[in-house]
Order: C-alpha cells, then sequence, then structure tokens
C-alpha cells in the first residue's frame, strides 16, 4: 500500500473502466427495482383497484319480505359478499328495512351519514338517532337535525319471488359509490 | 474482576465502541441544563423501550385476525398469567408516552430549544409526535372491539371526504370494501412493523442530532441566538461553565425514568387494562362509540363544528397545522429563547392547552349525544306530576313514550343535547311550544308527522306546566286582546 492508485481528477472528462462498470451496476439495479415494483405496488393498492366501478357491489338477499311488516322499520343482516377467511364476524351487516307498502321499501344503511356510527331506529318518534355526535333523521332517511349533511344512505333493492334483495358491499362513506347509487334513482324510494 | 476486564477487552479490541461511548456519556452540558425541566426526553424513550418490551409480549398471545383478536385479548385477560397486566402496562404506557411527548414538545418550545441550530432537531421531533399518535391510533384498532370497529369506520368517514381520491384512500385504508380482517392485518403490520421501524430510526436520529449539537443551555433573557454566533457562545459556556453528562446531569434523568416506569406500573395495577369493550360484531348496533383520551378533543370538535365547516376544517387544518410545526424553527430561528420575552409563545401554547383541554373535558360527558335509554330509563321526578291535571299527565306520558327525554333533561336526568326543560313554560308561549314541536328548528326535528292534535294538546299542556313555582309562564298578552282566552293561562299562572 506504499503507492496510491491514480485517481482522475475531477477535470477529466475520460470514464474509467471501473467507473463505468459502477454506472451501469446502479442502472441495473434500477431496472431491477422497476421490475420488482410493479407487482409491489399492483399488490399494495389490489384493494382500490379491484374497488374501481363498484367492484365490490352485488345483490345480496335480506329474506323474505314477510317479514318485514307494512309500515315499519325493522333490523335486518346480511353476510358481506364479499368476504375473506379472517374476517369472522366483520362481515356480518345491519341495515335497516322500511316496508312502505306492498313491494315499496327503503333500506338504509346502518352507518350516520355523518361520520360512520350506527343509528337506531326510535318507533315511537319515527326518528333515527344516533349515538355518537347526535345526528337525527326522519323515517324516510331524510336529515332531520345535527352534524350530517345529508340523509341516510340508501342500497337499492329488488323484490323478486317475495325476497328482499340488496346492492351492497361497501362500506357506506359520503364518498363511497354506493352513497350515490340512491340519490337519483327513483327505485329506492 | 480481572477475567471479566480481560472478557470486556477482548470484545473492545474488536467493536472498538468504549471509546465513542465514554465521549458521549461524558460530554460536557452547561451546568444549569442538569435540571428537572431536561428531564422529559429521556422519559419518552424510556416509555418507548418500555413500550416495546411490553408490545413484543403482547404479540406473543395476540392473533391479528379479525375472527380471534378479540378472544385472544380475553385470553389475555382472563388465562393467561399476568397478561391483563402487560395489557395495562402498554395501555397506559400509550398514554403516558402521549403526554410526556406533548410535556417534552411544550417544555422545548418555552426553553427556545428548537432555534438554530437546532431545527432539523425540533422537524424530526415534530414527525415523532405524529408517530407516536399514528401509534396510539393504530393501538387502538388493534384492541379490536366495539370501539375499535366503529373508530376505523370514523376514520374511513373522513379521508373519504378528501376531493376525488377519498374512496380510493378509504380502501387503501380499509384493505377492501369494508372493515374486516384485511384492515386488521394491515394496521397491525403499521403498529408492529412500519411505525415502530420508523421510530427506532426516528429517535435515533433525535438523539444522535442531541449529542453532536448539544443540550440547549438554559435560556436567559436578553441572550439572543445569533446564526453567526451561536455556536461559537454555546462551546465557550460549555468550557467555561461545563459539566460531564455522566454523571453531572444523568441522575435527574435516571431518577425520573423510574419514576414514569412505577408510575406506568402503578396505573396499571390499580387500574386494569383498556378493554376490550363489546365485540366487533357490527350487528350488534346498541353501542357509542368513543375514541381513546387522546383523540378525544377531535370528537368533541366534530360534534360542536358548524356541519359546514367541518369537512374544510377537517381537511385543512391539520396539514396547516403539521406545516406550522415544521416551518417554525426556520420562522423563529434566532432571537430570544427564554419563555420570560416571548410573550405570544407562552399564550399560544396556553390557548392550545386549554382549547384541547376544555374539548377532552367536555367530551367526557358529550352533551351533544342523545341518551339512548333516557325515555325508558330515567324517571320523572315527582315534583313535575304532582298535582297536575289527567291532560298534563297525559302529556307527560307522551314525553317520555315519543323520546323527547333522549336529548331534552327534566329534572337534571335526560339528554343534553337541546335545552332543559325545567322551566321552558317561562321561555316559550303555548304557541310557540305547539310551533317548536311541530315544525322543529334550532337544531330540533319536526315532530308534526309523528304527533296526533291529542298527542299535541297533551304534550304543550304538560310543557305548559315546566316553571318554577311562583314565576308566571310565558303569555302572549295580543292573544288574550284578540282572542279574549286568558282563563287557561291564568289557572296555570295561579297555580
Amino acid at each position: 500500500m506504499s503507492s496510491k492508485p491514480v485517481m482522475p481528477s475531477s477535470t477529466d472528462t475520460t470514464v474509467s473502466r471501473r467507473g463505468f462498470f459502477m454506472k451501469l451496476g446502479i442502472l441495473f439495479n434500477g431496472f431491477a427495482a422497476m421490475v420488482v415494483a410493479v407487482p409491489v405496488v399492483g399488490f399494495l393498492f389490489s384493494s382500490v383497484t379491484r374497488g374501481r366501478a363498484s367492484g365490490y357491489l352485488s345483490w345480496v338477499p335480506l329474506g323474505s319480505i314477510d317479514k318485514f311488516p307494512e309500515g315499519e322499520t325493522r333490523l335486518a343482516t346480511f353476510q358481506n359478499p364479499y368476504v375473506m377467511p379472517t374476517d369472522g364476524k366483520t362481515v356480518d351487516t345491519a341495515c335497516w328495512v322500511r316496508r312502505i307498502a306492498g313491494d315499496k321499501f327503503q333500506v338504509f344503511a346502518i352507518n350516520c351519514a355523518h361520520l360512520g356510527c350506527p343509528v337506531r331506529w326510535f318507533q315511537q318518534s319515527g326518528l333515527f338517532m344516533c349515538p355518537c355526535h347526535g345526528g337525527a333523521y326522519y323515517r324516510d332517511g331524510s336529515r332531520a337535525s345535527g352534524p350530517p349533511e345529508r340523509g341516510l344512505f340508501e342500497y337499492p333493492y329488488e323484490v323478486k319471488n317475495g325476497v328482499l334483495t340488496i346492492q351492497a358491499g361497501e362500506l357506506p362513506t359520503p364518498g363511497a359509490a354506493m352513497a350515490s347509487l340512491c340519490t337519483e334513482k327513483p327505485p329506492c324510494a | 474482576m480481572r477475567m471479566i476486564a480481560k472478557v470486556g477487552e477482548w470484545f473492545d479490541h474488536r467493536l472498538q465502541l468504549a471509546a465513542p461511548i465514554r465521549e458521549a456519556a461524558e460530554h460536557p452540558v452547561p451546568r444549569n441544563t442538569a435540571s428537572w425541566f431536561y428531564v422529559f426526553g429521556s422519559a419518552a424513550l424510556t416509555v418507548f423501550i418500555l413500550q416495546l418490551v411490553t408490545g413484543i409480549l403482547l404479540a406473543l398471545i395476540y392473533v391479528p385476525s379479525a375472527g380471534e383478536a378479540w378472544s385472544s385479548l380475553q385470553a389475555l385477560n382472563h388465562q393467561v398469567a399476568l397478561g391483563w397486566f402487560i395489557r395495562a402496562m402498554h395501555g397506559w404506557g400509550s398514554n403516558f408516552m402521549v403526554a410526556i411527548v406533548l410535556i417534552h414538545m411544550v417544555q422545548v418550545f418555552l426553553f427556545g430549544a428548537h432555534k438554530f441550530p437546532r431545527e432539523l432537531t425540533w422537524v424530526i421531533g415534530v414527525f415523532l409526535l405524529l408517530m407516536t399518535l399514528g401509534m396510539a391510533f393504530s393501538g387502538q384498532v388493534l384492541r379490536f372491539d366495539q370501539d375499535a370497529y366503529w373508530g376505523l369506520g370514523i376514520g374511513a368517514s373522513i379521508a373519504s371526504r378528501v376531493p376525488i381520491a377519498g374512496p380510493a384512500i378509504v380502501k387503501l385504508m380499509l384493505g377492501g370494501p369494508i372493515i374486516a380482517g384485511a384492515t386488521l392485518s394491515r394496521f397491525f403490520a403499521l403498529h408492529v412493523f412500519v411505525i415502530p421501524g420508523m421510530l427506532i430510526a426516528f429517535v435515533g436520529l433525535h438523539v444522535l442530532m442531541v449529542l453532536k449539537l448539544g443540550i440547549n443551555e438554559w435560556p436567559m433573557p436578553g441572550r439572543v441566538v445569533k446564526r453567526a454566533t451561536y455556536e461559537r457562545d454555546y462551546h465557550a459556556l460549555t468550557k467555561q461553565d461545563g459539566a460531564p453528562f455522566v454523571p453531572y446531569a444523568v441522575w435527574k434523568d435516571l431518577f425520573f425514568a423510574g419514576f414514569i416506569i412505577l408510575a406506568v406500573a402503578a396505573c396499571a395495577l390499580y387500574f386494569g387494562p383498556f378493554g376490550p369493550t363489546g365485540q366487533p360484531d357490527p350487528t350488534i348496533i346498541q353501542t357509542a362509540p368513543k375514541p381513546d383520551y387522546f383523540f378525544l378533543w377531535l370528537y368533541a370538535l366534530l360534534s360542536l363544528l358548524p356541519p359546514s365547516m367541518e369537512t374544510p376544517f377537517l381537511l385543512i387544518v391539520p396539514p396547516i397545522a403539521i406545516l406550522a410545526l415544521i416551518l417554525l424553527p426556520f420562522l423563529s430561528g434566532e432571537g430570544e429563547k427564554s419563555w420570560k420575552r416571548r410573550p405570544i409563545a407562552v399564550l399560544t401554547v396556553l390557548l392550545i392547552a386549554i382549547t384541547l383541554g376544555t374539548f377532552t373535558r367536555m367530551a367526557q360527558f358529550a352533551p351533544w349525544s342523545p341518551h339512548m335509554n333516557a325515555w325508558s330509563g330515567d324517571p320523572l321526578p315527582d315534583r313535575f306530576i304532582h298535582g297536575t291535571s289527567a291532560l298534563e299527565r297525559q302529556g307527560a306520558l307522551v314525553f317520555q313514550v315519543k323520546q323527547c327525554r333522549n336529548c331534552h333533561a327534566v329534572g337534571n336526568t335526560g339528554g343534553q343535547r337541546g335545552p332543559s326543560l325545567d322551566s321552558v313554560a317561562l321561555r316559550l308561549t303555548q304557541d310557540q311550544l305547539i310551533r317548536q314541536v311541530i315544525q322543529g328548528g334550532g337544531n330540533m326535528p319536526a315532530y308534526g308527522n309523528n304527533l296526533s292534535p291529542a298527542e299535541t294538546t297533551a304534550l304543550v299542556a304538560f310543557l305548559e306546566s315546566l316553571h318554577p313555582a311562583g314565576q308566571a309562564p310565558a303569555r302572549d298578552a295580543s292573544r288574550e286582546v284578540v282572542l279574549g282566552d286568558s282563563d287557561h293561562k291564568e289557572a296555570v299562572a295561579q297555580r
């Protein structure tokens, strides 16, 4: 180690063999990183890409319409259509079913339109009340008072062969695909 | 002893760590920093290590599966020897950690320690605070009970309000379309791998910078920080009036660290573990979720903000607050350090502390939440029905049955969402009562569709009887002139 290796000076524009290989090595690793990044990013965002264009929504039965007396609002439960093996009880979802008359229904999400707490139905006063921040809704789901800026979320429904089915599969939040499913279309109300 | 020394030498010959460690331990610090005010940083580090240890212990039993997490917590509480104590230590440790990190931050700010050349130490400290809060929230999720489940729903609802990207953020956060197994698994990954890894790296940097730049000297009014001269002055100070950190100053850190560990253990022993509350079953809707104490202020804020301001506030204020904290040392990197010469700094800290404290206190009572069982559970005190007419009693029944009590207190029981009605008859005339009941307004739902005329008459008659003895109820003078029906009112007033 008596003699120092000759280092190219900073003004030297020639590229040494080893310097070139180092840069090539960095480039090669960059390429490898990109190849790996595609599946990594794809995996990381899989829950988002699948959910595009309401990919999670499907029709689920709530049971015979005879379970729901006319003029009353009852709690119903269904299993979320998208299930993973470790979900446990969390796939069971509750909703409020209001049978107006005959085949005319309204199916409300349990989640308050404010921040998603479970609203409770009070038959006597005809109100849904939220225990969290005090949102209240009328029997038709429209906003009565409190912090919510809109009425309860509604599931689109169908009655086929006496069975009530709803289109569900997503947590109802103000931005979710299902939040706008029922705002314009008449079959919900 | 010679044997131990020899083994030590053998290792140090290879590791070569003894000299730099000794140098770091004995680096000179200004004498006046050996103060009880300077112990919070090391206390935060102590609690962090405690959290690492108890966290690893919990991971020996805990199962991060939506189907089994709750029952594994039950096993920790009831089946595994001292599992409850380790859970309690971890839970109380998190409360202590948030509190100590905040106290540390306030002390650093009031002593001007964020100023030149310690700006980056402060900025990293801000990230450490955010990560600590991230650990607190994700930890609450891992306690996978009803509060955790609905708390996630609240988080998703807030995230979904982000323009355009909202729905995607929600699905990324939940790992799917709903709160389920994938949600818990990713919060587990965050709480156990991602955030702790970053915390360890950032804590390392934070402490390294304290060693390299030196601990902030005790601020003296009038001793002004200037970029050109500060570092020279500081080194002169440590030379003239310095003492080795070990043992001159470290003994106070050691005592306080020991005290904090014992305090966490004492709280754990006395109060026990947090929850879990009910099972995370979304079909059990008889629940009133509440966040842990460090997010109670947010819970209060979300109830009290006008609805139209909520979304802008949630999306704009947090980024601005974080940005302000990060920019702080760059905007006030020089000048006075002493809090005695920085009244605005002191007032800002007081304002924030009082605001957060008030919101937290209010959230403990949650006057904005209806009492869901008041209508069926809270009795009407005798004095409100003593000597009343049949119609008024019928009205009292309507009042209970129609859940008015859930939002309105009578005789100090019932909800506090709406005003107490103990003396409502003094405030509103008969006509005003009818209008309010039927049309609602002022944050009260309209009951017009839900009360028959007979029920409304009875209810209003009852409400008109609610006034202190000897004080006449409100009356509409013009009505007597126009309709001449003063009999009823006078009868009520005389009673």
